[in-house]
């Protein structure tokens, strides 16, 4: 039986993060990586990208072909992990063989939900999470003339723009009462509504799928209201659900996700966890949450990483953050989202410009930025995300976070140069 | 493996009391990021005109300048979803690869000085590479004041 110092389960964002960050602390620990995964590391945030053709599937690749003999990494690739024995620290393949860890980095990820739904499996029924996925539905393409997709969230409307793209007669179906309900204000949300109309896309709200119907192939969708839709393809966008089958029952505290502290650890000693299978600390709530977002799995993987090789450092950089665009339209958000339903005790400060092309709301707390969503305009968004984890007051300028080009010069000369201190020198004349 | 800590190679500075607001910054780093590095040419018949990847911050009297700080912790590398943003463990720059950008714009989200700049021609983003390919930065060689200065310096900055 193989035994490497650190050892991780997950080939993703997270994965990465914490490679890289073992690697700048300890050069000659042994690392080594188990995926369920055949291919090599790839983006799946790119899925959209890859089936709109923008990119080729070599552009999936989120890190060089050498990545792993780079960082002196051994990979065991397709190999599922089945079993985690942690008195023996051991990690259990599928097939019977065992690998020994030092450290264990749990980055599983997530997978698609798949609500109960009779006839889910026809053919032509898909999800839009992996490589795998996506290859696939570009096979059932050709001849499919509509679609459906259940789910109006980020991945849902960006698989349902690619596909109008492609001129396929799509409709998404959302059973909140409107679309990025979870991420954006109604403002925003009627804003992307406005655009996929506009583009030829159908969006129905409060109604979901009550049954998937067809011979072999999915032909249409029956929704609860009663209505039936064509669909030559369907796909389930319904949101991810963290990937713990590896520890459930093994005693490690397990929320909806793992639970880990601000170190990334989980309950049991010499064993982390990052990424979409986690609980971690969002600073704008102020409490753990899942946070399944790219930055944050890559952040957490790296956090966890330098403790893991005995640096300690905390995790603080995470919240809710999304940069999305929907038909070149663009969305910045960040942090909580205040709608209609939970603005009691925000003071928000907001502009929606007059053609509607531009649409900026800060929702603050004493004076602190708690969540923004820029829309249309989302230059320098990191500004915000920046004053909001460092809690700055903002009340002196409130009035300007809406200004299109807000930037440094907007700020209190004393503020300013605080948070400018190693960018510039002062004190020349 | 090369391997080991990321140090930080260098960075423009920028003395604010100095700045007198003509943004030929803006203009020489768009000349440095043209085909022909011909000012004149450069505006005139390049196509697509060259941008500049630094900005000049204006609330007059007040200016100065502001471009990528290349951070030891990163958090446009962090957030890019593609690979095309990477610390360059050599240089300890941070590099844009364009063939790799799709244009998410989750860099632009994530830069806390807001210095990754949106290409919306191209819907990409553009950064200070520090002139990579030239002999120095343009920004600093062509201020008419002094005003911005090129730093060689240790890892001093993070982002966590």
């Amino acid at each position: 039986m193989s035994r490497f110092t650190y050892l991780i389960i997950g080939n993703s964002a997270g994965a990465v993060g914490c490679i890289e960050a073992l690697r700048e602390v300890d050069g000659t620990g042994t690392i080594a990586l188990i995926s369920d995964e055949t291919r090599h590391v790839y983006s799946r945030a790119l899925i959209p990208y890859y089936l709109e053709g923008k990119i080729e599937r070599a552009g999936m690749d989120y890190r060089p072909p050498d990545f792993y003999t780079r960082h002196g990494v051994t990979p065991f690739l397709g190999k599922e992990a089945v079993g985690v024995d942690f008195d023996r620290k051991e990690v259990e393949l599928a097939g019977g063989e065992r690998i020994g860890y030092g450290k264990l980095l749990l980055a599983t990820g997530g997978r698609p939900f798949l609500p109960p739904l009779p006839g889910l499996d026809r053919q032509n029924v898909f999800t839009f999470l992996s490589l795998d996925d996506v290859l696939a539905i570009e096979k059932a393409l050709p001849g499919v003339k509509n679609a459906v997709v259940l789910g109006g969230g980020v991945i849902g409307l960006m698989a349902a723009e690619v596909l109008s793209k492609k001129g396929l007669d799509v409709c998404v179906l959302e059973l909140a009462g409107r679309v990025l309900a979870p991420v954006v204000d109604e403002t925003a949300s009627a804003l992307v509504e406005d655009l996929f109309r506009k583009n030829g896309v159908k969006i129905y709200t409060e109604t979901t799928i009550k049954e998937i119907r067809g011979a072999e192939s999915v032909e249409e969708v029956r929704l609860t209201d009663g209505r039936t839709i064509p669909a030559g393809l369907l796909i389930i966008a319904v949101g991810v659900v963290p990937r713990v089958e590896l520890v459930k029952g093994t005693g490690i505290r397990v929320n909806r996700g793992i639970v880990v502290d601000q170190r990334m650890q989980t309950s049991v000693p010499d064993v982390y966890a990052c990424g979409d299978c986690a609980e971690v600390y969002d600073f704008a709530a102020g409490h753990h949450k899942l946070l399944p977002l790219w930055p944050n799995a890559y952040a957490g993987g790296r956090i966890a990483g330098f403790n893991m090789a005995g640096r300690p450092r905390k995790y603080e950089w995470g919240t809710g953050m999304n940069a999305t665009h929907f038909f070149d339209f663009y969305i910045i958000n960040a942090g909580v989202n205040v709608t209609g339903d939970n603005a009691d005790g925000y003071e928000i400060v907001s502009k929606l410009a007059e053609d509607r092309r531009s649409y900026r709301k800060f929702a603050l707390k004493a004076g602190r930025i708690q969540g923004f969503v820029l829309a249309g305009e989302v230059a320098r968004a990191g500004i915000f995300l920046h004053l909001m984890r460092k809690a700055v007051d903002v009340r002196a300028f409130q009035q300007e976070l809406t200004k299109s080009n807000f930037g440094f010069s907007d700020l209190p000369d004393q503020l300013r140069w605080a948070l400018l201190k190693d960018d510039v020198v002062l004190g020349v004349v | 493996m090369v391997l080991g800590r990321v140090i930080l190679m260098g960075r423009v500075l920028v003395k604010p009391e100095v700045c007198i607001g003509c943004h030929l910054c803006e203009i020489w780093c768009a000349v440095a990021h043209s085909r022909s590095k011909n000012i004149i040419k450069a505006f005139t018949s390049e196509q697509p005109k060259p941008l500049p990847r630094v900005i000049v911050e204006e609330r007059l009297p007040l200016t100065f300048a502001l471009s990528c700080r290349h951070c030891a912790e990163p958090d446009c590398v962090f957030a890019c979803i593609s690979g095309a943003l990477y610390k360059d463990r050599e240089t300890g720059r941070v590099v844009h690869d364009r063939a790799r950008c799709v244009g998410c714009y989750s860099c632009v989200m994530a830069c806390p000085y807001g210095c990754v700049l949106i290409n919306e021609r191209e819907r990409q983003v553009l950064k200070c590479d520090l002139c990579t390919g030239l002999d120095f930065p343009y920004c600093v060689s062509h201020c008419p004041n002094g005003a911005l200065v090129y730093e060689e310096a240790a890892d001093k900055h993070g982002g966590f």
